[in-house]
């Protein structure tokens, strides 16, 4: 680890990159994480409680999703965990491109920079993440804002694609065959493909909102000719991949932690790979419609989608069977990355069934843009998402610092933001069904669900606090924690061979792979 | 085997009381379909639950040396890893989209006997006018025992015109028309609200639709037209 600022910022060590990456998109996460604290607290009681005036909270309500999704939850899997994990994965010396991933890392960085300086200017954006046009045009907030920082982080996402791809077709080790990669590096991949193909489609929408803005065309605009319904076709074209761009490499995680923690075989290796996450990039691109059920699409493709959307449950399921079926016959310990990983299955699961409803276009019709879907996609994505993050940082945090953490405070941590978890998301889904809509600065002719609101403060409270022991335990590990192993879970893959911290270039010499090794070979015949 | 069981005998039961009572009110429709899908996935969470616990439990390490034991599949294991449950989720699947597929049609295919409003929303304010021209703001009054049409747009952003005791929302936008409806079956009060973020007073979006007993409402309904006749008058002889 480099000891010295400057050292840090022209680094093109694919490690400290990685670090780099974690460092952003924790403090990304840490802005968005107050969004959604204050968020809570104005919902605490009817009427204004925090803020008298509503474009405050829909700004939060902006940078909240925005940033979580964008800033923290992309950037983290795809940024961090691939950058560091993936060359020690797969016994590369770096990526196919250093410069080019210093360069996408820093871009990373004007991204966020870009995405906080919204608390800091006189018209702060507040048109949500997916910022739908006409609002987004005629909005006094700064759309612009949003369209650069959609771009810039596109922009970075498009260069780690590049360079991920090249680094894995071409740099694997000697003996390194695709069906010995780790599940984590198939599922990167396959995230990567997601944003190469889909990225694209976004970056034109933006840009088109821009344009309808500031210089007066009207794609969007049905007074002249345009229509508002294309850009939500766009938005969710990319942004439901985008879903999967979030599940894969969290899933992936979750897979390695399951697999050490386990010390197992990976359950049926090939359905997962090429049944799950094969499946899920093939179907990810004809479902965007479950996001315009209610939008008066033409019915054939609102039932067609229905059907696809339902279909999506086939590799999804895969993944899920591919993940239970790792601690048939195990050896199962529970360290605090295991308690996160299994937290993500239980998340996951509810996550994952809730959404069943939600596939059905005429549930839909009742269910859409209510809290059911807010409680539903946190489940599934975004705290599922969060936990396998954290998961895997405490995973790797021996290799990368060379410290140990507290396992005490780790387990203490992770059992507050799992409580906190159900109180806000299962409430949530509960007053959804009864009618409570989404983006409500107030809720004043919905009396009913002031003492669940209340509820919903106090786990959103124990989430934040949950969260923060999490980095606290990082801070003081990594500052004064116990000297680490260099393989302290007996994990068979192969970034645990290397020694703690991992030195540039990341081998003393290139690991030749033998014919019966594997990253999940534990049981010796 | 027990959930390939479960859920043939959910299909069973839910075709028998579908082909019986084909859907007249979609309200009614979705609380029985949401109620279905809720036992569906109720037992395929508690199965999976199950297995994960008893696993977790079963197969603690119980000294620090210890290794997993999975042996690698056959071939024939790996494949019929994949294709059964495969089946069994497609099966689900298509058993769900038939079941949703149904009740669809029901929000699609509005009845004949309707009474067909015109929806114009606009920030915050949702504009009805009944076919002889009266009109109203934020009051949805209808007759029970009558299907009620909305064709809705929108004068600026995107909303949407959302009756949750009724099951049903559908967006409003500018450049389009759409439709939704619904069945008032007695008098009473029910809540609109917009759920399609559309401005910063977004969540102040509200309206009621007030269902009366059908004399009331003829009564009321001719007398606005008189009113609105009247004022016509003026404005011609003027």
């Amino acid at each position: 680890m480099g000891k010295t600022l400057k050292e840090w910022i022209f680094t093109t060590d694919h490690k400290r990159v990685g670090v780099l990456y974690l460092i952003g998109s924790l403090a990304a996460f840490g802005v968005a994480g107050v969004m959604a604290l204050l968020m809570r607290w104005e919902l605490t009681t009817i009427g204004p409680t925090l803020t008298e005036n509503p474009s405050t909270y829909n700004v939060w309500l902006y940078a909240h999703g925005a940033v979580m999704i964008l800033g923290f939850q992309i950037p983290a899997l795809t940024g961090f965990f691939a950058n560091y994990c993936i060359p020690l994965m797969i016994g590369a010396k770096d990526v196919a491109f250093p410069r080019l991933n210093a360069f996408s890392v820093w871009l990373f960085y004007v991204g966020i920079i870009l995405a906080i300086l919204t608390f800091f200017i006189p018209d702060p954006p507040d048109v949500m993440w997916t910022a739908y046009p006409p609002y987004s045009t005629i909005t006094s907030g700064n759309t612009a804002f949003y369209t650069f920082t959609v771009l810039i982080l596109g922009f970075a996402s498009i260069l780690g694609g590049v360079n991920f791809l090249t680094t894995v077709a071409y740099m694997r080790a000697p003996g390194m065959t695709w069906n010995k990669l780790n599940i984590f590096v198939w599922c990167t991949l396959a995230a990567f493909v997601l944003q190469l193909i889909f990225v694209p489609v976004l970056g034109t929408a933006v840009t088109l909102i821009s344009f309808d803005k500031y210089l007066g065309t009207s794609f969007f605009d049905p007074a002249k000719g345009g229509d508002v319904l294309i850009y939500q076709n766009l938005f969710w074209f990319y942004s439901h991949p985008a879903v999967y761009v979030i599940f894969l490499p969290f899933i992936g995680v979750v897979y390695e932690i399951v697999a050490t923690f386990a010390r197992n075989r990976v359950f049926n290796y090939k359905m997962v790979v090429y049944g799950g996450i094969f499946g899920i990039v093939g179907l990810s691109g004809v479902v965007w419609v479950h996001h315009l059920y209610v939008t008066g699409m033409a019915d054939w493709i609102r039932i067609g989608q229905m059907v696809t959307t339902l279909l999506i449950s086939v590799p999804v399921g895969f993944t899920v069977i591919g993940l239970v079926g790792t601690l048939y016959k195990g050896a199962i310990s529970f360290e605090t990355p295991m308690l996160y990983a299994l937290g993500v299955i239980f998340l996951f699961l509810i996550g994952g069934l809730t959404g069943i409803p939600l596939a059905l276009t005429s549930l839909t019709l009742h269910l859409s843009d209510t809290y059911y879907v807010v409680g539903h996609f946190h489940y599934v994505m975004a705290v599922a998402g969060t936990f396998a993050i954290f998961g895997g940082v405490y995973y790797w945090f021996p290799k990368i610092t060379g410290r140990m953490y507290s396992e005490t405070l780790g387990k203490l941590g992770f059992w507050i933001t799992f409580a906190g978890t159900n109180i806000v998301f299962w409430i949530m889904m509960d007053i959804g069904v009864k009618g409570m809509p989404r983006r409500y600065y107030d809720y004043a002719h919905f009396p009913q669900f002031e003492n669940a609101h209340q509820w919903m403060t106090f786990g959103a409270a124990l989430i934040g606090v949950g969260f923060a022991l999490a980095v606290i335990n990082w801070i003081v590990g990594a500052a004064r924690g116990a000297k680490a192993a260099d393989n302290p879970w007996g994990s068979q893959s192969l970034e645990w061979t290397t020694q703690t911290p991992p030195p540039p270039g990341n081998w003393k010499e290139v690991p030749a792979i033998r014919e019966e090794w594997d990253p999940y070979a534990y049981a010796r015949p | 085997m027990h959930r390939i069981l479960v859920a043939a005998f959910l299909a069973a039961a839910a075709q028998a009381t579908w082909a019986e009572n084909a859907i007249k009110d979609p309200a009614a429709g979705w609380d029985r379909l949401w109620f279905e899908v809720l036992v569906d996935i109720t037992v395929l969470g508690v199965a999976f639950a199950l297995v994960t616990a008893w696993f977790i439990l079963r197969y603690r390490r119980r000294n620090p040396n210890e290794v997993g034991r999975a042996e690698k599949l056959t071939a024939a294991a790996a494949v019929g890893w994949t294709v059964i449950p495969m089946f069994i989720f497609m099966a689900d699947d298509f058993f769900l989209a038939a079941n949703g597929w149904q009740l669809w049609n029901a929000y699609r295919q509005v009845p004949a006997d309707r009474l067909e409003i015109k929806l114009e929303s606009g920030m915050y304010s949702w504009d009805y006018t009944y076919p002889n021209g009266v009109q109203t703001q934020n009051v949805l009054k209808v007759p029970a025992g009558k299907p009620v049409l909305l064709r809705m747009t929108s004068r600026d952003t995107i909303h949407s015109h959302f009756i949750p005791d009724f099951r049903v929302k559908e967006d409003s936008m500018p450049g389009r028309v759409t439709y939704l409806w619904f069945y008032p079956q007695k008098p009473g009060e029910h809540i609109v609200t917009c759920a399609e973020y559309c401005g910063i007073m977004h969540s102040y979006m509200v309206g009621k639709v007030v269902v009366v007993p059908e004399a009331e409402f003829t009564a009321w309904y001719t007398q606005e037209e008189k009113k609105l006749a009247e004022t016509g008058a003026q404005k011609k002889g003027v």
